[in-house]
């Protein structure tokens, strides 16, 4: 078991480190403030390669591996929370089943302009009354001659409107079950500008507020047969394989979140003085950081450990869920604390430990709360 | 169309720097990047091989400790195709003779059309190792190169030149100089970076896979500079700023140099 990284990785932290410094930081208090969607940013990552980094050359990525992706969020989400799931929903969420689920055309067609960055990818299953229970969703799509015809709302979908290409799950099929009629889902690629396909209002949000968070629209939205991804009826199972891998890109959005904060904190503790002296020369502060420091440590430990068993097991839903649910905590207390150490400058919007406490609540909510996480594990513990 | 950088490592100012005590650099001892000026050779040759990929071949090439591997891999990792690394005891604490000198003898092993380097290491700063390389091989050279456009077996280049530029052309082969200005160099790519350490090779030689090359010419034993001392900057202190109207600002200043003894 070897705990150091290889010099192909520690190079590829090094450039996205740098990219991050360089590109990134100069503009997260920006995107904040303004909510605006970091356009200019998701370019340059494009030219950079930072798009498609875990998918396969000839499909256009960078034929790198989980480990490099991951560690791309989490240099990103150092600096920019924002940045970090932009990357990550497009990644984890829209690349990556096309490439597990796709026919070659689909790959040809979806996936090769995904992975270059020139278009950009979002995935869409929970939907008003569907949230952790995602059988209650409602979508529906109707087989129509050499169309689907799809009808409904789903919410809270990151890129959305910005992005270019959707996976959208809708119920095709209802069966008989043991319990009664039980909703089977398919998955189906979406462009934007297909009729019938529309944006609903966009959600005002406490965090990562330059990712563009809204409702879609389907009403009567027909879709070609081809658009059908991977097996009818199989989208459920489709769907949660996804998340395993949308969680391990989550959980290095909240590592390098709660990293960020921990250097700020750093810096901040060794220039501000009471009584005399750097408030860092105080026990308080120094056992406060260690603290930082350790949970931080685990939890880049295990959010690597799920990269590497996405790259090398079939199934990785437990590590998954536990390095989501750790690194999701950890960056929510780490933030806080790091706050606490900016005492009232950490409150205001002139440092950046504000944002990124506001940032990291999100890890504990979305791609699964940590109660589902919880449920994951638990569920694996006890069956 | 063959094309060669020849780059240096060199110690990243924000790092500090560290000395041997014959006032060489201890280059194990810091932390390294890649010369901006040669970063920006190497952007310019990529860029005449993105315009035509499959006709241009881009090699680094470097001479330094074993760790300048990690200089080359950098190279790859952006879009070079191959790697040489000059290596070997028996050529440390070169100054800028004997360096252009083996890497001169290197270049001899190497088919080449075009040869950029960087104007000038932020280092050493002399700006000699260029031009001297290319006397060495009897080539052409273009020293500080804001600007290179290859066509038919030319080279035209947009030569800074204090107040104005010169447009000159030369034909290949020839060596270039080229300035931090001529462009933006690329990021590496994540798929580079794996490439570099996965496909690519880096072509390692010693003195003995060198010709032409005197041992007269190489080493701190070859080399005419002979350093006197070498020290770190002395860091500047904070500096005083002053609001105050212009007149009273002379009455301080006069003031103050007064106080140091300046005048």
């Amino acid at each position: 078991m070897d705990f150091t990284l290889d010099k192909k990785h520690e190079m590829a932290r090094t450039l996205f480190k740098e990219f991050a410094e360089t590109e990134v930081k100069p503009l997260a208090q920006e995107t904040d403030e303004t909510e605006v969607f970091p356009r200019e940013t998701v370019t340059k990552m494009q030219k950079a390669g930072f798009m498609g980094i875990p998918i396969p050359k000839e499909y256009g990525g960078q034929g790198c591996d989980p480990l490099t992706y991951v560690m791309c969020v989490e240099e990103l989400s150092k600096v920019c929370g924002t940045t970090g799931v932009i990357v990550s929903a497009h990644t984890s969420l829209c690349c990556d089943p096309i490439l597990t689920y796709g026919t070659e055309e689909q790959k040809q067609k979806f996936l090769v302009p995904l992975a270059k960055g020139e278009k950009l990818g979002a995935f869409a299953l929970t939907e008003p009354g569907a949230g952790t229970d995602a059988q209650g969703a409602q979508t529906k799509a109707v087989e129509d001659g050499d169309e689907w015809v799809l009808n409904g709302t789903k919410c809270f979908i990151t890129n959305g409107k910005e992005a270019d290409i959707y996976i959208i799950f809708a119920v095709t099929d209802i069966i008989e079950g043991k319990r009664g009629p039980q909703k089977r889902f398919s998955a189906f690629i979406v462009e934007k500008g297909t009729p019938g396909f529309s944006f609903g209002t966009k959600e005002k949000k406490m965090g990562i507020r330059g990712s563009a968070t809204y409702e879609l629209i389907f009403e009567d939205c027909r879709i070609p047969k081809d658009n059908l991804l991977g097996t009818r009826g199989k989208g459920f199972g489709m769907a949660m394989h996804t998340l395993d891998g949308g969680r391990i890109g989550i959980a290095a959005q909240a590592l390098g979140i709660g990293e960020g904060a921990l250097q700020c904190a750093i810096d901040f503790v060794k220039e501000r003085k009471q009584f005399g002296r750097p408030i860092s020369a105080f026990q308080n502060t120094q056992f406060q950081l260690a603290d930082m420091a350790t949970r931080m440590q685990a939890a880049q430990f295990m959010v690597y450990r799920a990269a590497e068993a996405k790259a090398t097991q079939k199934v990785y839903s437990v590590e998954a869920a536990e390095a989501k649910l750790f690194a999701a905590e950890a960056a929510m207390a780490v933030t806080t604390k790091a706050v606490q150490l900016h005492g009232g400058y950490g409150y205001t919007r002139e440092y950046d430990v504000e944002r990124m406490m506001r940032d990291a609540k999100i890890t504990e909510i979305y791609e699964g709360t940590s109660e589902v996480q919880r449920m994951v594990i638990s569920g694996a513990l006890l069956k | 169309m063959k094309i060669v950088v020849c780059i240096k490592q060199v110690p990243d100012t924000a790092g500090g720097v560290q000395f041997n005590p014959d006032g060489t650099l201890n280059r194990a001892a810091m932390l390294t990047i890649m010369n901006p000026d040669d970063k920006a050779g190497l952007e310019a040759a990529l860029r005449i091989k993105d315009a035509d990929p499959d006709n241009v071949e881009v090699t680094a090439l470097t001479m330094g400790l074993p760790k300048a591997d990690d200089v080359l891999r950098e190279a790859m990792a952006m879009g070079a195709d191959k790697g040489v690394l000059i290596t070997d005891r028996v050529l440390g604490g070169a100054d800028t003779w004997a360096t252009s000198s083996t890497i001169a003898a290197g270049l001899r092993n190497i088919d080449y059309d075009l040869i950029i380097t960087g104007r000038q290491a932020i280092d050493g700063d002399t700006a000699q190792v260029g031009p001297q390389i290319a006397e060495h091989l009897g080539l052409p050279v273009i020293s500080y190169a804001e600007d290179i456009k290859l066509e038919d077996g030319y080279v035209t280049v947009k030569r800074q030149y204090e107040d104005r530029y010169h447009m000159l052309k030369a034909k290949l082969p020839c060596l270039i100089t080229a300035l931090a200005e001529l462009n933006e160099p690329r990021y590496m790519s994540p798929g580079g970076i794996f490439d570099a350490y996965d496909e690519k090779e880096v072509t390692v030689w010693g003195r003995n896979d060198l010709k032409d090359l005197d041992d007269a010419n190489i080493g701190l034993a070859g080399s005419p500079t002979k350093i006197a001392k070498a020290s770190d900057k002395v860091r500047k202190g904070a500096g005083e700023t002053v609001n105050l109207d212009p007149k009273e600002s002379v009455d301080y200043i006069m003031g103050k140099l007064l106080e140091k003894h300046v005048i």
